[in-house]
């Protein structure tokens, strides 16, 4: 609990300090899937550890001495908020002045994530995607033969939870994609798309049980939409290049370069959206099975 | 004195030390995952820190205003939250496994099943 009411603290320094889109994020993220994930995790694991540290003081001592060193570099370091630090000198005047003629859509966050660092952004959606398969590989596929049973979700009995829920999910989903499509124009795009609907589907499994989600979203269509958001995204860059232009250069996807970035800041915010809405359910679903089996079997 | 200008960096180093000894002094392994994140959050806000400029507005291109916060660090971070949790996922997963493998998730219990086991071979 105390991990999701760090994050939602985290999110809003970042509102505070004009990251509207990260505060977005760090919201969906830090509040609701990681916090669940950990405690699904710790459900298994047992809520007492071991009291014993290895070696609290020598540990301390190292802790001290590395944050006095960081300390004294920070004297070097410009003020908060200084218009004149290296940060703000080199790229970034480019970025808010040029993205109004090179692309001309308002939020400056998304055409540098989807256009000017295009490239960087398909390595981080290969990333997540890998991940999936790894959370996959080591724990959906099980040795042991599949015993659950279909016992009513420990949420059911709650009317209360289980109607609010019920009525909550559809706007989730809803603003989901409003914050998908409206992503040029102000706070959003895929990755915060991506993790709120999830977040919705997450509610659903809390509600109704894991292996209802299961059967509703349907595991074999997910795992298949979380490969084919990457691939959307990789083939709006092959377009590209068939068009004359380089790896995801947009401007040759239409007659007119403005009209051809904006295609290809839709389309591959698309696949993103796919890939990380996909790969977080994915994640949470096949935690919560595994952990829930294991809790059943010692209990 | 300006002294008093560079408070981020301090409260990032405070929040970052703070995980580094999570990660160091215990041998639980869920808690090195959470020293982890706290570790994470605190570069996180180290970056988004950085690129706010005083008296400018978040970085959406408007007539009204002049003055914006810089948009890269915040698309760097943004993708970076969602990576980080992907892989804070691939971690705990592996403490899953070790957890049926060995029946516990601290490492001196983990390491002296392991020697055990060298022995009995």
């Amino acid at each position: 609990m105390l991990m999701g009411v760090y994050s939602l603290l985290t999110a809003s320094f970042f509102v505070l300090m004009d990251a509207v889109d990260v505060a977005f994020t760090e919201a969906a993220v830090g509040a609701g899937i990681s916090t669940i994930l950990m405690v699904t995790v710790l459900s298994m694991a047992g809520r007492f550890e071991n009291r014993q540290l290895h070696h609290p003081r020598i540990a301390l001592f190292v802790v001290l001495i590395t944050g006095v060193m960081l300390v004294y570099g920070t004297f070097d370091m410009p003020a908060f908020g200084d218009l004149n630090a290296p940060v703000q000198t080199h790229v970034a005047p480019y970025y808010l002045q040029q993205s109004a003629q090179d692309i001309d859509i308002p939020n400056v966050v998304t055409s540098v994530l989807a256009s000017y660092r295009g490239f960087d952004t398909f390595g981080e959606v290969v990333v997540v995607f890998t991940a999936v398969i790894g959370v996959l590989a080591m724990l959906e596929f099980s040795r042991k033969p599949d015993t659950t049973g279909d016992e009513p979700a420990p949420m059911y009995q709650h009317k209360i939870l289980r109607i609010v829920g019920k009525i909550l999910i559809p706007p989730i989903m809803l603003f989901a994609l409003y914050v998908q499509f409206h992503g040029e124009y102000g706070p959003g795009g895929g990755f915060q798309a991506g993790v709120i609907f999830a977040a919705a589907i997450i509610l659903h499994a809390m509600l109704f049980g894991v292996e209802s989600t299961r059967k509703a979203v349907s595991m074999p269509v997910v795992k298949v939409l979380a490969a084919v958001g990457v691939l959307i995204y990789g083939s709006v860059g092959v377009v590209a290049m068939l068009n004359g232009g380089r790896f995801l250069e947009y401007n040759a996807l239409a007659e007119n370069p403005i009209t051809g970035q904006h295609v290809g800041i839709i389309i591959i915010e698309l696949g993103v959206g796919i890939t990380v809405a996909t790969a977080m359910m994915l994640i949470f679903l096949t935690f919560a099975r595994r952990v829930g089996k294991a809790n059943g079997d010692s209990a | 004195m300006n002294f008093l200008e560079q408070y981020n960096y301090w409260i990032v180093i405070i929040l970052m030390m703070s995980g580094f000894y999570i990660v160091i002094a215990h041998g639980n392994l869920i808690k090195k995952m959470i020293g982890l994140t706290v570790f994470q959050t605190s570069v996180f806000i180290l970056y988004i820190s950085m690129s706010k400029v005083t008296a400018g507005t978040a970085p959406i291109l408007n007539e009204a205003y002049k003055v914006y916060s810089n948009p890269l660090p915040h698309v760097l971070i943004l993708t970076a939250i969602v990576v980080g949790i992907a892989t804070t996922a691939l971690g705990l997963a592996l403490v899953v496994r070790i957890k049926e493998a060995y029946g516990s998730v601290e490492e001196d219990l983990i390491q002296e099943k392991d020697l055990q086991q060298e022995g009995s071979e």
